[in-house]
């Protein structure tokens, strides 16, 4: 009965995405809408196979099937997004890289969205998915909650992740950084997303462990979070239902706070708590230590949690925000500074006792390097929140090289170090393929990063102090093309550097590959029993 | 099969009990440091809310002790440096302008305003280094080709009220006729014109097409640009018998000017720059090598 509901859904779909795209005002709904009616179809087909069959399912096995699928995704995604990187930063490099034939499609503009989105929610939403899925069946001793829903999570997110890919190059954009998704697949995000709480909180529920370990607090608040987060930012109307176009509820200085309400906890719940969520799973396992203390562990989650919701304002210093705004936005920022570095401190001391790891076990090595990373930009951050500070790095090379810091050193190697740790599991294999790929991979990302970041900060603070410097008059010394000629080396060493990491990552790719390949067979280790 | 237990040192503090997959949590306290870090953060939160404008009331925020305010710290800074120029712009004001490079601390001070207002309203054209882009009809002013003159008058003339705006009646004007596209003159003719413009400015060319062109040009164009292609600065008519080319100098760029015409325009700064700012950034031009 629930196939043939399924089948007479996903063909009403088919149906209903054919007739969007036919009566499309512009070309990227017409290519959306084609896209989600070949989705639907080959849906339709896969489930029209297997109608009616009986499904054996067995309850005390883990499902990670789909996690299997996460990983994939996550190296594919973090490959794709990495590359798109290396090729916007070479071309504000070398701008004749904007080639006539791209204009409208791979010029910079088009492409500075589409390396952003892939990279924090192809690859990070696709290692979040993956990690919790993984995480809240082990630490529940349950399997997953909700059936094929987990399915229905990983494919809608890789649905939202090609249309609104498509959408960029194609001009569908809704212009608020990192929420540039327009209206129809802001709507698909909001239903893939409540079913990832479903899935998520149905397991918890049916947790087999008396409490609920301290990784799923923080994935649990990163899920609430960002629903509350992308429902009030992405509030418009549509132009028409067969337009990518809509006009925002909000406007002026209200529309620019509310974005950066979500834009700087975007950072922080997705890419700070939810991190941090995979942080405290994996690297007590890797370590085979116990978590360093409880006690800092509570604490330092719901400061974080109370703190980071109020900081945004300080992404708006010096704007037509009002000053009591941007002073609040600037005392959260600071108090926040220690209840992020719990994290690091819980991370960081797990490993106390089994320091002698570093040398032998580059995973762990990964690990420890990016919790370093997390501890530099949480303080890194806090300080550019200064307004002070911030008048000289804002709208500078800093911020970038800020944010890079932490998204390639800390979600970056995080994950790496994560998808070392799961593949070997998910398919039972005897360890990895290559130890030794993993130390060139762990040298090379590290490299990349120290590349990155040292060259963003250095043009930065020169294009700050450029901006602001004046003659005896008075008068500004430098013309804006001055400081974009200034900072030409600089931007030669920054693409050298994202393309170590883009280096590093298919490394690691092929390292995976050999893994699930080469490596021999071991037992499995799927079946949900508590750990008492 | 049951995850293992992972392994603890002896004699360490005890954990909270509980285990998931084989994690145990340590029941160590926080660590000092840690603690009264984040004490201190939040008393100088405290501290900065009360200094600063901060908490919303029902009306208006609470303004802080310090009467601290963006807008009026930029407001204040803006009106120092006013207050601090306001002399030495007055005389720029009132000088001749022939007589600015005389006095060297007018020289300077026009110099270092007139490259702020440049970069700041002119470079987007005529490119940070005033070199123009060649081809693209935006003036060089490095050299001394002139489209309408290049004497401190004649520059500031051109930038208070612009060439050939809709917004400045006083703006400089003349008008290229469209030989092609009005049909004023056969392809063929403006083939033989090309030729005779490619001669005079000393480039390869068809001599018998040149020759045609020749009566052709001084019928047709000589008025403005004179018989020789010496130019008239008066009217903007550039010169045409030298190797400097605002749309370009080859074959198929002088058929396309003489086809369709050029129109290059400029805004008037009178609106949007002050009298010092003005003679400031002719001073700047001027200086820059080909100032007559």
């Amino acid at each position: 009965m629930w196939d043939y509901l399924k089948l007479a859904g996903l063909g009403v779909l088919a149906v209903l995405a054919a007739i969007a795209a036919n009566y499309a005002h512009d070309l990227a709904y017409q290519v959306n809408a084609i896209t989600v009616m070949l989705a639907a179809g080959i849906s339709f087909l896969f489930v029209l196979r297997t109608a009616g069959d009986p499904k054996t399912v067995n309850q005390a096995e883990y499902f990670d099937s789909v996690i299997r699928a996460g990983a994939i995704a996550t190296s594919f995604w973090g490959v794709v997004g990495m590359l798109v990187g290396v090729v916007i930063a070479s071309q504000l490099a070398f701008p004749q890289l904007n080639f006539e034939f791209l204009q409208g499609y791979g010029n910079f503009g088009r492409l500075r969205p589409l390396h952003t989105s892939a990279v924090i929610f192809a690859f990070g939403g696709n290692a979040l998915i993956m990690s919790s899925f993984y995480i809240v069946q082990r630490t529940s001793a349950a399997r997953l909650f909700g059936g094929s829903l987990g399915w229905f999570v990983f494919w809608g997110w890789q649905l939202v992740i090609v249309l609104a890919a498509t959408g960029y190059v194609l001009g569908a954009t809704q212009g608020k950084e990192y929420a540039e998704p327009v209206w129809y697949v802001d709507i698909l995000i909001t239903v893939v997303w409540v079913a990832f709480l479903i899935v998520f909180m149905g397991t918890l529920f049916k947790r087999k462990e008396p409490h609920i370990y301290v990784a799923n607090w923080f994935l649990l608040a990163m899920i609430v979070t960002v629903a509350m987060l992308h429902l009030v930012n992405n509030a418009a109307i549509p132009v028409s239902i067969f337009s990518s176009q809509q006009v925002q509820v909000y406007s002026g200085v209200q529309d620019a706070m509310v974005q950066w309400w979500y834009g700087h906890n975007a950072v922080g719940f997705f890419l700070t708590a939810g991190f941090l969520g995979m942080m405290y799973y994996f690297v007590p396992k890797q370590a085979e230590r116990p978590i360093y203390s409880y006690k800092l562990s509570i604490i330092h989650f719901w400061a974080l949690i109370f703190l980071y919701i109020w900081a945004g304002p300080h992404h708006l210093h010096y704007t037509a925000l009002p000053d009591w705004a941007s002073t609040l936005g600037m005392v959260f920022s600071i108090m926040l500074w220690m209840p992020s570095w719990g994290g690091m401190i819980n991370g960081l001391m797990t490993l106390s006792g089994a320091w002698d790891k570093l040398r032998t076990d580059p995973i762990i090595r990964m690990m420890v390097v990016s919790i370093g990373f997390y501890g530099m930009s949480t303080f890194e951050g806090p300080m550019m929140s200064i307004r002070a500070v911030n008048s000289l790095s804002h709208y500078t090379d800093w911020t970038i090289g800020h944010v890079h810091s932490g998204a390639l050193g800390w979600n970056g190697m995080i994950t790496f170090g994560v998808l070392y740790y799961l593949v070997p599991r998910l398919w039972n294999r005897e360890g990895l393929y290559s130890l030794k790929l993993v130390s060139w991979h762990f040298w090379l990302a590290t490299i990349g990063i120290v590349l990155y970041a040292s060259s963003m900060w250095v043009t930065g603070i020169m294009e700050g102090l450029m901006w602001r410097e004046v003659d005896a008059n008075g008068f500004l010394v430098n013309a804006f093309a001055d400081t974009v000629a200034a900072k030409f080396p600089m931007y030669v060493v920054r693409a050298l550097g994202g393309g170590l990491f883009l280096t590093g990552a298919l490394i690691m790719c092929y390292n995976l590959w050999m893994t699930v390949r080469a490596q021999p067979a071991r037992a499995s280790q799927h079946s949900a029993v508590p750990a008492e | 099969m049951c995850a293992k237990p992972i392994k603890k040192e002896p004699r360490e503090v005890e954990t909270t009990g509980h285990q998931w997959d084989g994690i145990e949590e340590l029941n160590n306290p926080m660590p000092r440091w840690w603690v009264w870090t984040f004490y201190a953060t939040i008393v100088w939160g405290i501290g900065s809310s009360d200094l600063y404008p901060a908490w919303p009331l029902i009306t208006q925020a609470t303004p802080g002790l310090l009467g601290f305010s963006t807008r009026a710290n930029a407001a204040a800074e803006i009106a120092s440096w006013d207050a601090r120029n306001a002399a030495i712009k007055e005389r720029l004001v009132a000088a001749d302008l022939n007589a600015i490079g005389a006095d060297a601390d007018l020289a300077g001070f026009a110099e270092r305003a007139g490259a702020a207002v440049f970069r700041t309203n002119c470079a987007t054209c005529h490119g940070s280094g005033a070199a123009g882009v060649v081809g693209k009809g935006y003036p060089n002013l490095l050299d001394d080709d002139w489209l309408w003159g290049g004497t401190m008058e004649d520059i500031h003339l051109t930038i208070t009220h612009g060439i050939r705006n809709t917004t400045d009646p006083d703006a400089r004007y003349s008008e290229m006729p469209k030989f092609g596209v009005d049909e004023l003159l056969e392809p063929a003719q403006i083939g033989q014109v090309a030729e005779y413009v490619l001669a005079m400015s000393g480039q390869d060319h068809d001599a018998a097409a040149a020759a045609e062109g020749a009566t052709l040009f001084a019928e047709n164009c000589g008025a403005c640009h004179m018989e020789d292609g010496a130019g008239d600065p008066t009217q903007g008519a550039p010169q045409l018998n030298d190797a400097i080319w605002l749309y370009g100098g080859s074959r198929e760029a002088i058929i396309e000017t003489i086809t369709y015409a050029r129109f290059g325009v400029m805004p008037n700064w009178n609106k949007r720059l002050s009298e010092d700012e003005i003679r400031a950034v002719a001073f700047y031009v001027h200086g820059r090598g080909g100032g007559e």
